[in-house]
């Protein structure tokens, strides 16, 4: 029971970055309809401006978290404004094949920065770790699950409460009468990519520290994100959250209980079942087409 | 006459070996080859059935890994107390048997991933060779894991009255994968100028309408994935016996990503295009070597180069010549070829 606690736990603090990850994808995935290839490569990036910045620079670690985010979204909207902005009547085949160029691109990018050795990078948590009765948590994990709720909460705050979310919502209904209503699809599209890099380089910066950062760490992350947003549903924010977590629940016990060897497959596994059994999602609302 | 072009090409082809001494260069020609057919059933649901299938290198893995332990034999634990085993057999026999579970593969996955379109049956194909790739890495019994399986015994050839004969030379693998190649070219340009061609053809252009007329999609699909996944399967078992060492690394993302770069530069959709991207891009990467090139340098350099044809040149190389062939060949003269394609409404 104490063990099934600590697993609990463990996927507790695991689920909120994922469900950032595909807070992340999910957005770009619905608004644009875009497969974004390289939100892996903007995870690692976030890692590595950690890794930049307290280690290289020697920056405070909370103001290059805040940086390394800041780094992300500028990063995303350059990809936008480069890449995508001229592909914006292609179909989805065209713009998943330059996002694999721009996946590889940057990816073989780190490794020539940064070279394959991993890089772990410092915080500044107390090495003893929380204890709450029978199991316990690192204090740097209690952190960076506290960032990652209120992430999630501006997320949705940004998207639900505010102009730009609303006309990103209308743009997800119907690209074309948003349009018309005189919403700047090209703004939209930006933003929309923006902010999903930014999410994809938060989820990284916090979870660079806590494990290592290594060029290829976006791949799994990618692939898990995909999970989750087949999961919850394309471009469905709380569909994605709830995802996350369940994704975190089900490789934790897959791990504890099954083998640990397979931990990774769990995301690849749930992405054909759900396609398989409920292609529309466990908690979509609306038909999904594609 | 119409056939000359194709036997001189052909000649010119068999006879590469004879007149270049360096065994390297014919090393580097067979693995080329290799790809070139790995590249050529890619095109079959890239660029005819209009289906971006990104884990076709599952279909490439599992015919090396069942080729590799179908000649070495290998016994297995499936269940308490129940052993599957088999001795080993010999390699022309292994080949078909791959590219039969191959197909077989492909046939499973064709089942499944076209309830899907789109970005959704791009997700299910790439997951299905993580999970096939996680499973060559973790069932450590049948497969060694990250052990590699070694040894694998070379390529052989079974002929009536000839008996039994090894490819221990690089030349005859060159010859052996030629043959495979020119075999695969033809079954893919017979196929898809068959009727299950034109139901690909008319799905991709159109699916609603194909449907509307009676083109039973997912039956065409579910044909074209068992063929592409065979032939992608005599790729990989070809490569095992070649290369003689497969590990759980043959299913990396990295080689679909080869493949579909191979396949839209050179042009999908046509019979000439995988052969031309796989020639580029299976010879590209010794040309950066002799410029002591890093590698992570050659990759960024292909991320930018698919990015760039995408951008200019979307339709791929070879009908960016016919085009221009078209265009500038008959003004200036020269030779009006038979290859021309009829396009209507060009070059006008």
């Amino acid at each position: 029971m104490d063990q099934l606690l600590q697993h609990g736990l463990n996927a507790l603090m695991l689920g909120g970055t994922y469900a950032l990850l595909g807070i992340g994808l999910t957005l770009i995935f619905g608004i644009m309809r875009i497969v974004n290839f390289t939100h892996g490569e903007l995870y690692a990036f976030g890692a590595y401006m950690m890794y930049m910045l307290v280690m290289l620079l020697e920056v405070n670690f909370f103001l290059a978290l805040m940086l390394a985010v800041i780094l992300g979204v500028a990063l995303g909207g350059l990809i936008e404004i480069t890449l995508l902005r001229r592909l914006h009547s292609a179909d989805i085949d065209t713009t998943m094949l330059v996002m694999i160029g721009a996946w590889i691109a940057l990816q073989n990018a780190e490794q020539l920065l940064w070279t394959g050795v991993a890089k772990s990078i410092d915080n500044p948590f107390p090495a003893a770790p929380l204890v709450i009765g029978p199991v316990s948590v690192a204090w740097n994990r209690v952190f960076v699950f506290a960032v990652v709720i209120a992430l999630i909460v501006a997320t949705y705050a940004l998207v639900n409460r505010t102009k730009l979310g609303k006309a990103m919502r209308a743009t997800f209904q119907d690209r074309d009468t948003a349009a018309l209503m005189g919403i700047q699809i090209g703004t939209i599209n930006t933003a929309t990519f923006a902010l999903g890099s930014g999410l994809a380089a938060a989820a990284g910066a916090l979870l660079g520290p806590v494990f290592v950062a290594y060029p290829t760490m976006g791949d799994l992350a990618a692939a898990k994100a995909f999970a989750i947003v087949i999961l919850g549903g394309l471009g469905n924010i709380a569909g994605a959250t709830i995802g996350g977590f369940i994704l975190a629940f089900a490789e934790e016990l897959g791990a504890g209980y099954i083998s640990s060897g397979y931990r990774d497959a769990m995301g690849f596994l749930i992405i054909i079942l759900v396609l398989v059994f409920k292609p529309t999602g466990l908690f979509a609302r609306k038909e999904r087409v594609g | 006459m119409k056939r000359a072009p194709t036997v001189l090409w052909l000649l010119f082809l068999f006879s590469i070996p004879l007149w270049i001494a360096d065994l390297y260069v014919v090393h580097v020609l067979v693995i080329t080859g290799i790809f070139i057919i790995a590249a050529m059933s890619l095109n079959l649901l890239l660029g005819y059935a209009g289906q971006l299938s990104l884990g076709h290198v599952a279909f490439f893995g599992i015919g090396a890994y069942a080729s590799a332990l179908m000649s070495l034999g290998f016994s297995v634990h499936v269940a308490p107390g129940t052993v599957v085993a088999m001795g080993p057999q010999p390699v022309w026999l292994a080949i078909p048997a791959a590219m039969a579970l191959a197909g077989l593969s492909g046939w499973f996955i064709g089942r499944l991933a076209f309830r899907v379109r789109g970005a959704y049956f791009v997700i299910v194909s790439i997951s299905f060779a993580e999970v096939v790739r996680l499973v060559a890495l973790n069932w450590v019994e049948l497969t060694q894991g990250p052990m590699a399986l070694n040894n694998i015994p070379p390529l052989t050839l079974w002929l009536p009255g000839l008996g039994e004969h090894t490819f221990w030379k690089k030349p005859e693998n060159y010859w052996l994968v030629l043959i495979v190649a020119v075999v695969s070219y033809v079954v893919v340009r017979r196929l898809v100028r068959s009727r299950a061609g034109r139901a690909m053809i008319a799905l991709r252009e159109n699916e609603p309408l194909a449907t509307s007329v009676g083109v039973d999609v997912t039956r065409y699909l579910v044909i074209t994935t068992i063929a592409s996944a065979a032939i992608a399967g005599s790729a990989g078992a070809l490569y095992a016996h070649y290369v003689r060492i497969v590990d759980p690394d043959v299913f990396l993302f990295i080689y679909t990503v080869t493949m579909v770069i191979m396949v839209v530069t050179g042009g999908k959709g046509t019979l000439a295009g995988p052969i031309v991207g796989g020639l580029i891009f299976g010879l590209l990467p010794e040309i950066l070597r002799a410029f002591d090139i890093a590698p992570e340098l050659q990759w960024i350099l292909y991320g930018v180069l698919m990015i760039l044809v995408v951008y200019y040149l979307p339709d791929g190389i070879v009908p960016a010549v016919c085009k221009w062939w078209q265009q500038h060949g008959i003004g200036s003269g020269r030779g009006q070829s038979a290859s021309g394609t009829p396009t209507i409404g060009a070059g006008q």
